[in-house]
């Protein structure tokens, strides 16, 4: 799916496609391993050279049979994204330089891994995106700084302080995260319904 | 730790920016203060001219201004820091921008304003002393263990307005460092890292009005030694400085309370002073924001600004008002002001008597 257009901090995401390099290191969770299988077939010479870190998605789905029949060199399947985002960090001591990175996915996983392989200074060049499935958000509390995942709703209620927030467009890369921002302020008490605006 | 030990001397105003809200202008604040509308109508444009000092009195004269407020907003900055110390924030590739910073703010002040701040630099080993904070520092330039805080913190603890610091890379603008106390509603703890469309991209309009896209342009070519400047505006209720984000939930409660009595003592007019410099070692781009907040009552003492004010509020565009946070009240600003505008024509440009 694509996203409405938005404003220029919100990410936006292609599609993958094969692009020559020593090695290949694919992060992807739940339908993003439609992605990755899309990828693999339109390259054949990725396999042998891939390295591919998968978790299931926010919604539940595990399409880790997918993965695990395209034949990569090396592939795992991680339990969460913060246990992926472990075995991430243990790959990139050793990635090379030129090493292309994909990501596809959830907007969260996609998010945090890209903020992992910047900080470890992966030019942005060499990292594609491409979104797949689930829309939820990860969404940063600007009052308590406290991140809640899997955001569905707007106005949501912060899982950290209890505030009712409202889901901005506004994103920051450097925590992956959207912006909730308290939407009862002003009057407290006065929190319209939450609608479901994130699937 | 940076003691202050102030001294307001007969200058210096001991006033509060929060809770009893005891900051006030005086009259010679009010005939000085930066009224930021040229003419009847506003909207976004590229309004950037040279920064150079004019008009003796004025807010322009110096390249920084100190005013009557300094002593109580630097106690009001250390307030705010001592509570949320992610106001300050530094990635570490910019303190080379943060001693460049010192060394334009300490020339500046002391070059400006020598009644109240002196620099000795004798190589490295430099002498700065703030009379009115009651600061006397020696200290080795480009060496941070020598000041009790980064150069930038350390520094900016001293300076009216917040102050942002930008690298240059891939032909854009990275807003990588900052000390932000007294922000119109925006948050450096999440803006920090992002380059410059992505700062931006909560303003309505301007990015379709390629106002964004011409102003980077101009700025990548901002020189060493040739600062320039603008105005911006927004509406405040009581004089606080620090509208953060953060602390929406505190503050935005006010903005149910004005009534036609109280609102010319309550409302406040919130013009930033912006200024840009390049900076010489690290190429980096220092921004000051430094904040001024006139009530309506004073502001409309000046005939001409309250027939303005008046007529750029009530035909600002919604989604301006909206995005500054005054749609809630902008029918009953219109209302008080009105008085104030008997329909006669205004002279051009934004000082009181011309
Ligand atoms: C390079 C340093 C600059 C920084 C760090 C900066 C930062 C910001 C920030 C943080 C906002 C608030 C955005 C939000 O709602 O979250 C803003 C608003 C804005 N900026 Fe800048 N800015 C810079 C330079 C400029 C320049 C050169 C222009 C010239 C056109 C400009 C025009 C604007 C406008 C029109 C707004 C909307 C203000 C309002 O309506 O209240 N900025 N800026």
């Amino acid at each position: 799916m694509s996203f409405p257009p938005s404003i220029k901090s919100r990410p936006v995401y292609g599609v993958l496609s094969p692009r020559p390099g020593q090695a290949h290191l694919i992060i992807a969770d739940g339908e993003g391993a439609g992605a990755v299988a899309d990828l693999f077939a339109s390259g054949p010479g990725i396999a042998e050279r891939a390295h591919v870190l998968y978790t299931p998605g926010p919604n539940g789905t595990d399409d880790w049979a997918v993965i695990a029949g395209l034949g990569a060199a090396q592939a795992q399947r991680a339990a969460s994204v913060p246990t992926l985002l472990f075995r991430l960090a243990r790959v990139l001591l050793d990635a090379k330089a030129g090493t292309q990175c994909y990501l596809a996915g959830s907007e969260g996983l996609i998010g945090q891994a890209e903020r992992d392989l910047m900080a470890q200074g992966v030019p942005h060049q060499d990292i594609q995106k491409e979104h797949r499935g689930s829309t939820v958000r990860r969404v940063q509390c600007v009052h308590c700084k406290g991140v809640t995942e899997n955001v569905r709703t707007d106005p949501f209620q912060c899982s950290h302080c209890g505030l009712h927030l409202f889901v901005r467009d506004h994103y920051s890369r450097r925590l992956a995260a959207f912006q909730g921002v308290c939407i009862d302020a002003e009057e407290p008490g006065n929190i319209p319904p939450p609608v479901e605006k994130f699937a | 730790m940076l003691d202050l030990k102030p001294d307001f001397g007969g200058f210096f105003k001991d006033e509060t920016f929060v809770g009893d809200f005891t900051f006030a202008n005086s009259p010679s604040a009010v005939r000085r203060f930066p009224f930021p509308f040229d003419r009847d109508q506003y909207m976004y444009s590229v309004n950037i001219e040279p920064h150079v000092p004019t008009r003796p009195g004025s807010v322009l004269e110096h390249a920084f201004d100190i005013d009557e407020h300094y002593v109580s907003e630097m106690r009001d900055r250390a307030r705010v820091l001592a509570r949320d110390p992610l106001r300050c924030q530094s990635l570490p590739h910019m303190e080379l921008a943060g001693w460049d910073l010192v060394e334009l703010i300490m020339e500046s002040l002391s070059r400006d304003y020598p009644q109240w701040f002196t620099l000795e630099r004798s190589g490295n080993d430099w002498h700065w002393v703030n009379k009115p904070l009651g600061i006397d520092q020696r200290f080795t330039f480009l060496d941070p263990s020598t000041l009790p805080y980064g150069p930038m913190e350390y520094i900016t603890r001293q300076m009216q307005g917040d102050f942002t610091l930008q690298d240059e890379r891939d032909g854009n603008l990275w807003v990588d460092a900052g000390m932000v106390t007294t922000q119109a509603d925006w948050s450096l703890d999440f803006d920090i890292g992002m380059n410059f469309f992505e700062w931006h991209a909560p303003v309505p309009l301007a990015h379709e009005k390629g106002i964004f896209d011409r102003a980077l342009k101009f700025l990548l070519k901002l020189q060493h030694g040739a600062p320039v400047r603008r105005f911006n505006w927004t509406m405040t209720v009581n004089p606080l400085l620090d509208t953060a984000p953060e602390t929406y939930p505190e503050w935005g409660p006010s903005k149910t309370t004005l009534t036609q009595a109280n609102l010319g003592a309550k409302q406040h007019l919130r013009v930033e002073l912006q200024s840009l410099f390049r900076l010489p070692r690290s190429n980096a781009i220092a921004f000051s924001i430094r904040a001024y907040l006139g009530s309506f009552q004073d502001l409309v003492t000046v005939p001409k600004w309250g027939r303005r004010l008046h007529r750029v509020v009530r035909d600002l565009h919604p989604d301006l008002a909206a995005y500054k946070g005054f749609l809630r009240n902008r029918d009953a600003m219109v209302e008080w002001l009105s008085k104030y505008d008997d329909g006669a024509p205004t002279s051009p440009g934004i000082w009181p008597e011309d």
